[in-house]
């Protein structure tokens, strides 16, 4: 096990690299200047200045290669820095967004609080929904609480998160004003009234984003069970006169949970894509944003940072969902 | 079919019952399906039939009858410049059907060309395996936005706004949607390697072009299938996310995506605005992926004839 993990850890490092390979490529086709939104009223050899710092002319493998080092070196370092409190990055050059002209990670960081509250609680709130009615669906196969269970979640597999978040700002901010539209990210959390406005903001981002997880999970879970169900091990339970609670939730969810458990974790990236658009709806000034304005303001360092950090969360994910499962399940050996 | 009749065909099953018979048969007992059918069907006749009865020009701008609600001039109601919403409706769900057929077609073709060529040939399988994981890990939906920013001013320039972006647009979503497929078809195509009417074929000579063609393309066409019916759903949704963003079609080109974007503007005083275009790709969707869940029942020859 000790070894597969660190194969499929060495593994995963070429793949990184050839994905931000890519991602840079597909940038460095750009069309856009990022000098196009200066002033007219520079004279052209200061221009030719700027274009120099900003290291536009080199070829395109010195770019990639200084990109490269400032993400796996200088930025680790920068942040050895901020922990400890040492001075290793001192004069290095850091990833600097053309858009906010400050580093690319310090305004990350900023944003990340939002986008994972947001996003985290809404998968969790998703799990914790989905888990249940995918049991008692198994359990009750056919019956009514099933067919119901099978017909939400084909619709939230079918109603897309731009319709699902609107329709909801309709109902519960417009014609019932219930919840804010808007997400209030200046709002401080100080006392027990802006704590009840900050639950009263995220309800709807979150109710989006876990109606999608709640859809897809519980299938699985649902699937998951009905195959364990009938398994001789069941039937042994119960004719050694285990109560039904304790063969559903002890015998069958405990393995019905392993399949599932890897899909909560290969679900995590996407979570992060759905992300986008939901925050985009109520005006989460996340990760997702901070993606679609640098892509609007043709920001190619924010884009290529946020691109590739997206790609280490699916290729980290589909790396813990593998692990997991061979540490899960025993019949399963990497070895 | 053969290269010359025979001599004495076998006798066949007198009705002419062929195998899509017994398809249908068991597509028609999943009440799920049979709906999602009708439906798409009436939703594909709408919006194809629908501007023959439906004259109104969706570009033409009245703008003294703006803003209207519900009326029998206007079922739907006009827009902010007076523009007819059914007749919108009806073009934007061209474009959106459109997009997802053609998305799903380019999608389907590459991962069943991919999944079938892997699968077969075992010195290619494990590059283009590698590949299609490369591409699982991608972060698509940046990507996808990347991808259009990047082409769309070049493509809009060479093929006009409309047909430019669309080409951008379908080939886009083609290109990061056809690894689910090729993982399915591969695996299908391993499995009817070691099967014997493989081993007959290739022991009689059959070159591998021919082998693909005749002997594993008709067996793997059920999953290609299924993947296929959910790929129009996922085709459709991808078109309207990006339309949503604001980085799909030209403003003044109507598709699903695209009216549900313009309608947030008046989202405080015209709700009712959202809920057409929005209606109309969850309905599709909705009905795309029950005819896929009928497709899958009843193309697996386990469950058929139960």
């Amino acid at each position: 096990m000790l070894t597969y993990t660190i194969r499929r850890l060495l593994l995963a490092i070429p793949t990184l690299l050839l994905i931000s390979l890519i991602i840079f490529l597909l940038l460095d086709l750009a069309p856009g200047d990022p000098l196009a939104n200066q002033p007219l009223s520079i004279p052209p050899e200061v221009r030719q200045k700027m274009r120099d710092a900003l290291g536009l002319d080199s070829p395109a493998y010195v770019r990639y290669l200084l990109w490269a080092k400032q993400f796996f070196w200088v930025e680790p370092l920068v942040f050895v820095d901020w922990v400890l409190g040492t001075g290793f990055s001192a004069d290095m050059q850091r990833i600097v967004s053309w858009q906010f002209r400050s580093p690319v990670f310090d305004i990350i960081i900023q944003r990340l609080p939002q986008t994972l509250w947001v996003v985290g609680l809404a998968y969790l709130v998703g799990v914790l929904i989905a888990l249940p009615i995918g049991i008692i669906s198994a359990y009750k196969q056919y019956s009514w609480f099933d067919q119901v269970g099978t017909f939400i979640s084909m619709i939230g597999f079918s109603v897309p998160p731009f319709f699902s978040g609107v329709l909801m700002i309709v109902v519960f901010a417009i014609m019932l004003p219930w919840f804010p539209s808007i997400y209030d990210t200046t709002l401080v959390v100080n006392d027990l009234e802006s704590f009840g406005q900050q639950i009263r903001q995220m309800t709807l981002p979150v109710l989006v984003l876990a109606l999608q997880t709640t859809a897809q999970l519980s299938r699985f879970m649902r699937a998951s069970m009905l195959d364990n169900l009938n398994h001789d091990y069941v039937r042994t339970a119960r004719a050694k006169g285990m109560t039904e609670k304790v063969v559903l939730l002890v015998h069958v969810l405990r393995n019905s949970m392993i399949p599932v458990v890897t899909v909560i974790a290969l679900g995590i990236p996407s979570i992060f894509g759905g992300a986008i658009i939901t925050e985009q709806i109520f005006k989460v000034n996340g990760l997702g944003q901070l993606l679609i304005t640098a892509i609007y303001a043709n920001d190619l360092p924010m884009v290529q940072t946020l691109a590739f950090i997206f790609a280490v969360l699916i290729v980290l994910c589909n790396l813990i969902a593998d692990i997991l499962y061979g540490m899960l399940d025993p019949r399963i050996r990497y070895d | 079919m053969t290269d010359q009749p025979m001599a004495k065909p076998i006798p066949r099953d007198t009705s002419g019952r062929s195998q899509w018979w017994d398809v249908w048969d068991q597509f028609k007992t999943h009440k799920g399906a049979l709906f999602g059918a009708g439906v798409f069907l009436f939703i594909l006749l709408a919006v194809t039939l629908g501007p023959l009865v439906w004259t109104i020009e969706p570009t033409f701008i009245d703008i003294r009858a703006r803003n209207s609600g519900p009326s029998l001039a206007h079922p739907f109601g006009t827009d902010q410049l007076g523009r007819d919403i059914l007749a919108r409706m009806m073009a934007g769900g061209q474009v959106s059907i459109a997009v997802g057929l053609t998305a799903m077609a380019i999608s389907v073709f590459l991962g069943a060309l991919i999944g079938v060529v892997a699968g077969f040939f075992r010195r290619l399988d494990g590059m283009l395996m590698g590949l299609t994981d490369l591409f699982l890990a991608l972060p698509l939906l940046p990507l996808l936005l990347v991808m259009v920013m990047l082409f769309r001013e070049t493509l809009s320039r060479s093929f006009g706004p409309e047909m430019g972006t669309f080409i951008l647009i379908v080939s886009a979503i083609g290109i990061t949607s056809w690894m689910q497929t090729a993982r399915i078809v591969r695996g299908e195509v391993l499995a009817l390697k070691e099967r014997e009417f493989v081993l007959a074929a290739r022991s009689i000579g059959t070159p591998s072009r021919r082998m693909i063609l005749r002997h594993i393309l008709p067996n793997v066409l059920s999953p290609i299938m299924v993947s296929a019916t959910l790929g129009i759903a996922t085709a459709i949704i991808t078109e309207s996310a990006l339309s949503f963003l604001g980085l799909g079609f030209p403003p003044d080109f109507p598709t699903w995506g695209r009216l549900l974007f313009d309608a947030i503007d008046y989202l405080q005083q015209y709700p009712e605005r959202v809920f057409w275009p929005g209606l109309a790709i969850s309905l599709t969707v909705l009905s795309v992926n029950y005819i896929g869940d009928g497709l899958r029942d009843a193309l697996d020859p386990r469950i058929r004839g139960r």
